[in-house]
């Protein structure tokens, strides 16, 4: 019989943190062959998506505000022809003689039969039924409703059947919509969000079960509970990681796919939704945060069944 | 204060239930102290499990107060737990090895959990595992080997550390008489190191390997001698140990 051999006083302690894959062992995993990363890929695919869609829409909404801004739209309604013809140069007169105005343009009644062709028909003209006469004029400021007030009062005592209004004004329940819209790209985000904090939660608590004996065992050895969750915590990232790659790439293609759908429209309302630079960097950030919120939720899920041990 | 340091455990009319049900330990009162060796010793249901359950730290007491390391263990902070459990050594009755971890991970476990480096516990681990005989099961998992070579794998794990209490339940109850004799070696050799040890067992002629060893009889929950732990009487034959004693 050999002399017990003499352990442990020796040996530095504290240094290295317990983590990495040591102790991840003590949670055996098949990587990969669980739902988890699935789930997670599915939840950041659509996550993308609907992010896409409410960054899309604000540029969308954006970029024709941008565009819309400055702009008025001054109508003559006026039956008579010749009166009505008079009355527009009248206007464009006053208003080339305004500091505020930085360009005007009359629509001519070729465009104006056109634009109205869907609801009166093609054969109308403003000889068969009175269309007033339109002038896009485009103000070196914003066209607040001051400045629109001010424009008004300046053509209307001259000419009465003048009526000044700001573009953007016709918009804003098209505005409306889309920022209803966007709302609703929030909401689904953050559904997804606490979907996916559930999932992993409920995955991070069987886990725990499945494996409380070994916990128990490191817990009787002196781990901690920092320790203890780091190793669950890791488990959950690894998943997170793989099911963010995936859910990423899947997000990205149908990003793509209905972007080339809607570029095909070739609207120039609907080009204003193009993601810029920025947009995409939101969107890789997306599997980032998802990593983040399934470990932070792997920690408090870990964290708080341990509470309940001694 | 300086009393309490002198001790390493001191349980002060503690008792135990769980649940509802009546108290399965009543009206503790003992003290342990540094360098002693303790068995022990009562018949099944008594009560030995649930008093180490106490001892480490796995079970706070329904009642009364436990001072160990000179630190009051019912008011103790849970965070603090883990430093105090990394002095204790612990052979569970049941081994409580992990199942899917080789006897080298195993044994190498409180080292790790401890912060001890890669390169630093792979020797100690593997003498560990020689002397207890199973280097040739280094990669074996638990469910591959024998009642006695999971008992010493136990065993192992609980010692690697140098403990300043080694706590064992029935450390020899699945091995044959020589290698009890040989585990128990170890316990009176790292006993002599500094280490206290109590070793809750049931088997008579284990009490007569150590001299100078306490005992502490334990019936229906409570201690049968009110000062916690009698001297053995000497056994008559010299005990047989084979390694020089340099300690």
């Amino acid at each position: 019989m050999s002399k017990p051999p003499l352990i442990g006083r020796s040996l530095v302690r504290d240094l290295v943190p317990f983590g990495g894959r040591r102790a991840a062992k003590l949670v055996p995993r098949a990587r990969g062959s669980g739902p988890m990363p699935w789930v997670i890929a599915i939840m950041i695919a659509l996550t993308v998506m609907a992010a896409a869609a409410g960054l899309a829409l604000g540029n969308l909404v954006n970029r024709a505000s941008a565009d819309l801004s400055s702009a008025l739209t001054v109508q003559i309604v006026e039956a008579n022809g010749e009166r009505r013809a008079a009355q527009v140069e009248r206007a464009t007169e006053l208003l080339r003689g305004d500091d505020a105005v930085a360009s005007l343009r009359v629509v001519p009644p070729d465009e104006l039969a056109e634009l109205i062709a869907p609801w009166i028909g093609s054969g109308a003209s403003g000889e068969s039924i009175p269309i007033p006469s339109l002038i896009d004029v485009q103000l070196a400021g914003a066209a607040n409703t001051a400045e629109v007030a001010r424009l008004n009062a300046l053509l209307v005592d001259d000419i009465p059947t003048a009526r000044v209004d700001a573009q953007s004004d016709w918009l804003k329940p098209v505005y409306d919509a889309l920022a209803a819209l966007q709302y609703l790209a929030l909401a689904l985000i953050v559904l997804l969000a606490m979907t996916s904090a559930g999932a992993v939660w409920l995955a991070a608590r069987s886990s725990f079960n499945n494996h409380r004996r070994t916990v128990e065992i490191v817990h009787l050895l002196g781990g901690t509970d920092r320790q203890i969750a780091r190793i669950f915590q890791r488990a959950v990232t690894i998943d997170a990681l793989l099911g963010g790659v995936v859910g990423l790439a899947f997000g990205t293609l149908a990003v793509l796919f209905i972007g080339n759908q809607f570029a095909a429209l070739d609207s120039g309302m609907v080009a204003g939704g193009n993601l810029a630079v920025r947009d995409w960097i939101i969107l890789a950030a997306i599997p980032v945060a998802g990593i983040l919120l399934a470990m932070l939720t792997a920690r408090i899920t870990v964290m708080s069944a341990l509470r309940r041990m001694l | 204060m300086s009393d309490h340091a002198a001790e390493i455990v001191t349980f002060d009319n503690v008792g135990l239930r769980y649940g509802t049900e009546p108290e399965v330990l009543r009206d503790l009162s003992f003290t342990l102290f540094p360098g002693r060796f303790y068995f022990l010793t009562g018949a099944s249901g008594a009560g030995k499990t649930s008093l180490l359950k106490l001892l480490y730290l796995a079970q706070r007491p329904s009642r009364g107060a436990i001072r160990m390391f000179g630190k009051d263990m019912i008011t103790l902070p849970r965070e603090q737990l883990p430093a105090f459990r990394r002095k204790l050594g612990v052979v569970f009755q049941d081994f409580r090895l992990v199942e899917h971890l080789s006897a080298f991970d195993n044994v190498a476990l409180p080292l790790r959990v401890a912060g001890v480096r890669e390169n630093d516990l792979a020797k100690p681990v593997r003498d560990m595992l020689e002397w207890v005989g199973l280097e040739h099961r280094i990669d074996a998992i638990p469910a591959t080997m024998s009642g006695g070579e999971q008992q010493r794998v136990a065993i192992a794990r609980a010692v690697i550390g140098r403990p300043a209490l080694l706590i064992a339940d029935e450390p020899t109850g699945n091995v044959d008489p020589d290698m009890a004799v040989k585990l128990l070696q170890l316990f009176e050799r790292l006993n002599r190191l500094g280490t206290t040890v109590i070793v809750a067992t049931h088997d008579i002629n284990l009490l007569r390997q150590v001299p100078d060893s306490l005992i502490m009889r334990i019936h229906k929950g409570g201690l049968l001698d009110p000062t916690g732990a009698l001297r053995f009487p000497p056994r008559p034959e010299p005990r047989p140990v084979d390694w020089e004693d340099d300690v």
